[in-house]
């Protein structure tokens, strides 16, 4: 110990100042070399030419109060939205009874941030996501505890983006976990029935289960019955995940070990009590961060629904746009949607990323 | 072997006999809901007047098509106009597919680079363009040319012979000679010619060791083929320059805001997950392989060709092929742009004909053409790239 303590400080030599720090960094990180150099440059032009005009556009040169004259300034005209928020988030829905669904999405961002934690995952969290999903049925739906009804069909927006993509996951999970078991089924019937429609589904684009359920799915049902489109909308989008989400989980299972297939056998476990207790609680575990992803092809998929009529936030959005006082400024009003359609996707990506890390054993 | 069974076993308990139980009780369910779905639809179809089958594929489909490939109007069968949506489809998908490659590469590139700054902004782009919808990119894009580019008569003029109007981008290209046919011809037999020296080069190489410059024999057969045409033709220099007249512009080549839009939403968007497969195949070549690569003493252009391409090709290939995939099944959102693929004009068979039903149906078929296709090519090549254990 003496020893190290007896080093004179001044005799040590230190790295040359143009290796460390910032300026050590920028050499080594943008400068290293020649072309490296040139590169640097070239970045910096284009972020430059690009960049700055955007900021004089977007924020210096802006309008954003909901009264202003948009058509002389030379900036962004963020009055589209200001002005008109309300029907782009929530459609038709009755503007003086709004809490209801900003209450709602709180409850459901609250649910998503809770559920982040691994630690809170256990049967209680099940129970509490149902007892939110009832809450935020009856706080959209209304008509009981003293709540004016809203119908469905009003109900529009960020609104039915939501309830399209979380309902859509919810019951396509179980579907697709069905039809994985049964496409690594023996049983020969079983197996083909899943192989088919999985290979099916997954081999037409969403548009065309969309136009199914617009002027298709009418025909099927019985005379006299009919559905709204925003159920026949919500039925193609859970059968078209379900097939991605099946494919999802027979990657999970077929990672699986056979020892655990034969252990589970050995000690006199059927068929059910084989998935549901040993081969399921595992396989699904592996495949969390893939299920994420299918979750945010899902969440942005929804916005096909345009096509076929249902004012969803893409929706409602044109339809602003087609009011004469904001026609011309959809770049606005694209970039606000993207930008919310970004936030919610780069949390989910990010959670998928750090989801991974940490289910990762090293094996 | 199978074990033998007792004989007295009771029927339940027999596995094989319980598995028989259970197929036919699924095989009953699925005919149940088939027979009910088409019992429904067959009385709904008799009670609304709407004709089945495909015969209307016959009967004069009556409305016009804003672009084709081939000669198209009014007055020709749904047939043709099917054909048209499928061959702006496959155009569509055809040109976007080179282009994502191409653009997905170099970002995958990019995001490995040393270079700090590239890196991030690569990493910026891959994360902002997955992460909003196509289709929003797509409705974005259409705004772009068509609402913020200016009328024809005040068209953006960067340089000669390019107008960007929000009538689409039109520029000059040369005039109609019949020398470019044989230039194409040219580039095709370049092609073949090529495939056979590669054969040749590859046994002469494993029976000697010699190694031929394949890449500098193809670039200069591919590029100097239809140079030695274009010299032979007569050098024609003639070039077909759009110009104002009216409020439209005559000459040259026009492409439509619509396809513009398509084309760049659907590459920009691909692209950034091309990025991802790529990075993720040179990312899966272990160091190691370079090293000993170098150990032994190849140049680095042998070093990426030889060793890190063949192996993160494996790997790059299948995700890419179902990225490519995406790309063509996503083009079907043209209809909300209203660019005339097959989705396009098959929804407008739809609402004129009522035949919701062979409308869709066509729908699935040519897309699950696409994917079949596909995935019988992914299989081909998995088992030509297959590890040979020895």
């Amino acid at each position: 110990m003496e020893t190290h303590a007896n080093i004179d400080h001044e005799s040590v030599v230190k790295p040359p100042i143009s290796s460390v720090g910032v300026i050590g960094w920028i050499r080594g990180n943008l400068l290293s070399s020649p072309g490296n150099t040139i590169l640097t440059l070239i970045i910096l032009g284009i972020l430059w030419f690009s960049v700055v005009p955007f900021i004089q556009w977007a924020f210096l040169d802006a309008c954003w109060h909901p009264d202003a004259n948009c058509r002389e300034a030379t900036g962004a005209c963020w009055s589209v939205i200001t002005s008109n928020y309300k029907v782009m988030l929530f459609g038709f829905y009755p503007q003086h009874i709004l809490w209801r669904p900003v209450t709602a999405i709180v409850l459901l961002v609250a649910m998503l941030f809770i559920s982040r934690n691994r630690r809170y995952w256990n049967p209680y969290l099940g129970y509490a996501w149902l007892i939110a999903l009832v809450v935020m049925g009856v706080l959209l739906r209304g008509g009981i505890f003293m709540l004016e009804p809203v119908e469905i069909g009003k109900w529009g927006g960020l609104i039915l983006t939501l309830l399209l993509s979380v309902f859509g996951l919810t019951a396509a999970y179980p579907m697709g976990i069905l039809l994985a078991l049964g496409r690594q089924s023996n049983l020969p019937v079983i197996k083909t029935f899943s192989v088919f429609y999985i290979e099916l589904i997954r081999g037409v684009p969403l548009i065309s289960l969309l136009f199914m359920s617009s002027v298709v799915f009418p025909l099927f049902l019985p005379e006299g019955v009919s559905i709204s489109g925003i159920l026949r909308a919500q039925v193609a989008i859970i059968l078209f995940t379900a097939a991605y989400i099946a494919e999802v989980v027979r990657g999970g299972l077929q990672g699986m070990n056979t020892g655990q297939f034969e252990a589970a056998e050995s000690i006199g476990l059927n068929y059910p009590q084989t998935m549901r207790l040993i081969i399921l609680p595992q396989a699904l575990k592996i495949v969390i961060p893939p299920s994420v992803s299918v979750l945010i092809s899902a969440f942005k998929d929804t916005s096909l629904v345009v096509i076929i009529g249902l004012y969803d936030l893409l929706k409602t959005t044109q339809s602003t746009l087609s009011e004469p006082k904001w026609m011309g400024f959809s770049a606005e009003a694209y970039i606000f949607i993207a930008l919310i359609y970004f936030v919610c996707c780069f949390f989910m990506s990010n959670y998928s990323r750090q989801l991974e890390r940490e289910l990762d054993t090293g094996l | 072997m199978k074990i033998k069974r007792s004989e007295n076993i009771s029927f339940w308990y027999d596995p094989d006999k319980r598995a028989i139980v259970y197929q036919v009780g699924a095989a009953f369910f699925v005919a149940f809901i088939a027979w009910y779905l088409v019992s429904n639809t067959m009385t709904n179809l008799a009670n609304q007047n709407i004709a089945t089958g495909f015969g209307f594929l016959n009967k004069e489909a009556s409305f016009e098509i804003g672009e084709s490939l081939i000669e198209y109007s009014a007055a020709d069968r749904y047939l043709k106009a099917l054909s048209v949506g499928f061959l702006n489809t496959l155009l569509v998908s055809f040109i976007g597919i080179l282009l994502t490659v191409v653009l997905g590469t170099f970002l995958g590139i990019a995001r490995l680079s040393k270079n700090w700054l590239v890196n991030k902004c690569a990493a910026a782009y891959i994360e902002l363009f997955q992460d909003i919808p196509v289709l929003l990119q797509l409705f974005f894009w259409y705004a772009f040319f068509y609402e913020m580019l200016p009328s024809p008569r005040q068209a953006i003029n960067p340089f000669d012979g390019l107008f960007m109007c929000n009538r689409g981008l039109i520029f000059g290209i040369p005039a109609a000679h019949p020398v470019y046919k044989y230039m194409a011809l040219s580039i095709l037999l370049a092609s073949v010619l090529i495939f056979f020296i590669k054969r040749w080069a590859k046994k002469r190489q494993d029976a000697t060791g010699k190694i031929f410059p394949i890449i500098k024999v193809s670039i200069l057969l591919i590029l100097g083929f239809p140079f030695v045409c274009w010299l032979l033709g007569g050098s024609p220099t003639q070039m077909s320059i759009p110009v104002l007249t009216g409020f439209n512009f005559k000459g040259g080549m026009t492409v439509s805001p619509e396809f513009a839009a398509l084309l760049l939403g659907l590459v920009l968007y691909t692209a950034a997950f091309v990025a991802e497969v790529v990075r993720a195949g040179i990312q899966a070549v272990s160091k190691g392989q370079t090293e000993a690569a170098m150990a032994i003493g190849l140049k680095p252009g042998q070093l990426l060709n030889l060793i890190i391409l063949p192996q993160a090709l494996r790997v790059i290939i299948p995700p890419l092929t179902s990225q490519l995939l995406n790309l063509t099944k996503n083009s079907s959102l043209a209809v909300a742009i209203g660019y005339p693929d097959f989705v396009s004009v098959a929804g407008t068979a739809i609402n004129q004909t009522g035949q919701a039903i062979e409308g869709v149906m066509l729908i699935m078929i040519v897309y699950l053409f696409f994917s079949l296709s596909t995935s019988a090519f992914m299989n081909w090549y998995n088992k030509k790239t297959k590890l040979v254990e020895r």
